[in-house]
């Protein structure tokens, strides 16, 4: 499988303050399933921000899709944006937009035509257990459906990537398993998965997904199967 | 037909509706109604000094102070003739003595015939174009070495800079309110893209293009400022029907000159049209412009 995801002697840093993230290096293969832990504070969300371009590295070389983003023009960060999906660990729902239209909104952004819209959206209402509430406004839904939202609005375009932090954070065991399920369907449509997480029960149901752990700013990876440039690994080929 | 109008409605729907509660429609109407207002000033002024340049190049009065009435009528007669003769002449028209006394009455009453005042003969004179004045008075003061030549022009010359400085000023005026109508929606545009600043972002970062989200901005902006333009130009409509009564009653004919004709009505309505487009593109480029200090 080919990388995907690639960071070389990556740092970042917010403003003129110390490095959040340093030296990060990693390469993720296209269909992979990956979990990113770390303690709080240890800079998945910053990690994550840069993987759905909210962020470029202060240093180092980000490629995506085989490009490298750190000096990409901001002209062409939109189409690169459309094949990410994302579940914000804050949901970041539009407020003043229907469940159905926080759903559709990835769909309208690319332009895909009104009548293609509304089947998709419904059947992923009913997946996420809120086709009664289509009509809901976030501010009238609980943080565990307005997580589920996020979840649908983040994979209803069938992205290439999906990037999710704490996905699962605020919903109950038994959606937490049914999102996994969903996250792993989507896994198996060779979508590459990347979620933050600190749900250890979660990590083991997906028995062949990897694991980065963070610590301080800085990736920990004891298996060396992440590292970029690759090492040779027993039946890793070219993700390690 | 419906998918598309179910689009531009879900489009519609991403910022949120607030049309017309807050004060920017009614900003944009005041400075409109102040704008048409000015622009008619203009317009007015710039057509009473055409019509005004229009009635008085080429024309000039010969007046003969003569006290014997005798001499005065044949004198008069001679110079009409001489002047008819003339090639530069197009028309040479001794004033009536009717005439005459009706323009002098307001002046020196009913009695006038009882004063027994001897009053000047007046020739008007219309040149061709392109003669000048100058070029009759030889032939004019070789018949009556005492006759006047005043061009009409003349009299009435400061009268026509007056109107036409004031033509100037109201352009200016047109002008600064165009540039203030823009830098209100600048503001308008940078306080709509904070309000929203989380939609933005969100938008942003599902894959939505600067000029998407801009389109957003630049079509409730044109909202606003076709509501404000229309409410201006209805109030200025309003006004300048009431102005056009009172001139019309001063019965002046020099206010009348400033009148609005039929053509200066026909560019008042481009006024508004162009406040909305002036909005419309400031705040796409205002938007632009935020955005792109992102990544």
């Amino acid at each position: 499988m080919s990388a995907i995801i690639q960071f070389e002697n990556v740092g970042m840093r917010y403003g003129p303050g110390p490095e959040t993230l340093s030296d990060i290096s990693f390469s993720l293969s296209s269909g992979g399933f990956y979990f990113l832990t770390g303690a709080s504070g240890a800079g998945k969300t910053s990690l994550l921000k840069m993987l759905y371009l909210a962020q470029r590295p202060s240093r180092g070389v980000l490629r995506l899709f085989g490009e490298d983003v750190v000096m990409m023009p901001r002209s062409r960060l939109p189409g690169f944006r459309r094949r990410i999906g994302v579940v914000f660990q804050d949901f970041r729902l539009v407020p003043h937009l229907s469940a159905y239209d926080n759903i559709a909104l990835p769909l309208r952004v690319a332009g895909i035509d009104e009548k293609h819209i509304k089947s998709p959206v419904l059947e992923m209402l009913e997946w996420v257990g809120l086709g009664a509430r289509a009509d809901a406004r976030p501010e009238t839904l609980s943080g565990g459906e307005q997580q589920r939202i996020a979840i649908a609005r983040a994979v209803i375009g069938r992205p290439d990537i999906l990037v999710a932090d704490e996905p699962t954070g605020n919903v109950d065991p038994e959606m937490a398993h049914r999102l996994i399920s969903l996250f792993e369907a989507l896994n198996r449509l060779s979508t590459t998965i990347v979620i933050a997480t600190h749900d250890l029960p979660l990590i083991s149901m997906i028995p062949k997904a990897r694991m980065m752990r963070l610590d301080k700013g800085r990736l920990i990876d004891p298996t060396g199967l992440l590292r970029y440039p690759p090492v040779a690994a027993p039946n890793e080929g070219q993700s390690a | 037909m419906r998918a598309r109008s179910a689009a531009i409605a879900a489009r519609n729907r991403l910022l949120p509706e607030g049309r017309m509660t807050g004060p920017m429609p009614w900003v944009i109407a005041i400075m409109m109604f102040l704008t048409i207002l000015a622009s008619a000033a203009g317009l007015g002024l710039a057509h009473g000094v055409m019509r005004m340049q229009a009635q008085l190049s080429g024309k000039l009065t010969v007046q003969l102070i003569e006290p014997d009435a005798g001499r005065r009528n044949a004198l008069t007669t001679q110079l009409v003739r001489a002047l008819r003769s003339d090639s530069r002449v197009a028309s040479a028209r001794p004033v009536p003595e009717a005439e005459l006394t009706a323009q002098l009455r307001p002046w020196l009453g009913e009695d006038m015939a009882a004063l027994d005042l001897p009053t000047p003969a007046l020739i008007d004179v219309a040149l061709r174009p392109g003669a000048s004045a100058a070029g009759l008075r030889p032939l004019v003061s070789r018949i009556a070495p005492q006759a006047r030549l005043d061009a009409d022009a003349g009299f009435l010359a400061p009268i026509a800079q007056l109107m036409q400085s004031l033509m100037w000023f109201a352009a200016l005026l047109v002008l600064l309110m165009m540039v203030a109508t823009g830098a209100v929606v600048v503001m308008a545009a940078r306080g709509a893209h904070d309000a929203n600043r989380n939609t933005i972002e969100i938008l942003h970062l599902l894959g939505s293009t600067d000029t998407q989200i801009a389109r957003l901005f630049q079509r409730r902006m044109a909202l606003d400022a076709l509501f404000g333009g229309g409410v201006g130009f209805c109030a200025a409509l309003l006004a300048l029907w009431a102005i056009g009564a009172r001139l019309a009653a001063t019965g002046s004919e020099l206010a009348q000159l400033a009148s609005l004709p039929l053509w200066a009505w026909t560019i008042l309505p481009l006024v508004p049209l162009l406040g909305v487009l002036l909005a419309t593109a400031t705040a796409r480029l205002t938007v632009r412009r935020t955005l792109e200090r992102s990544l």
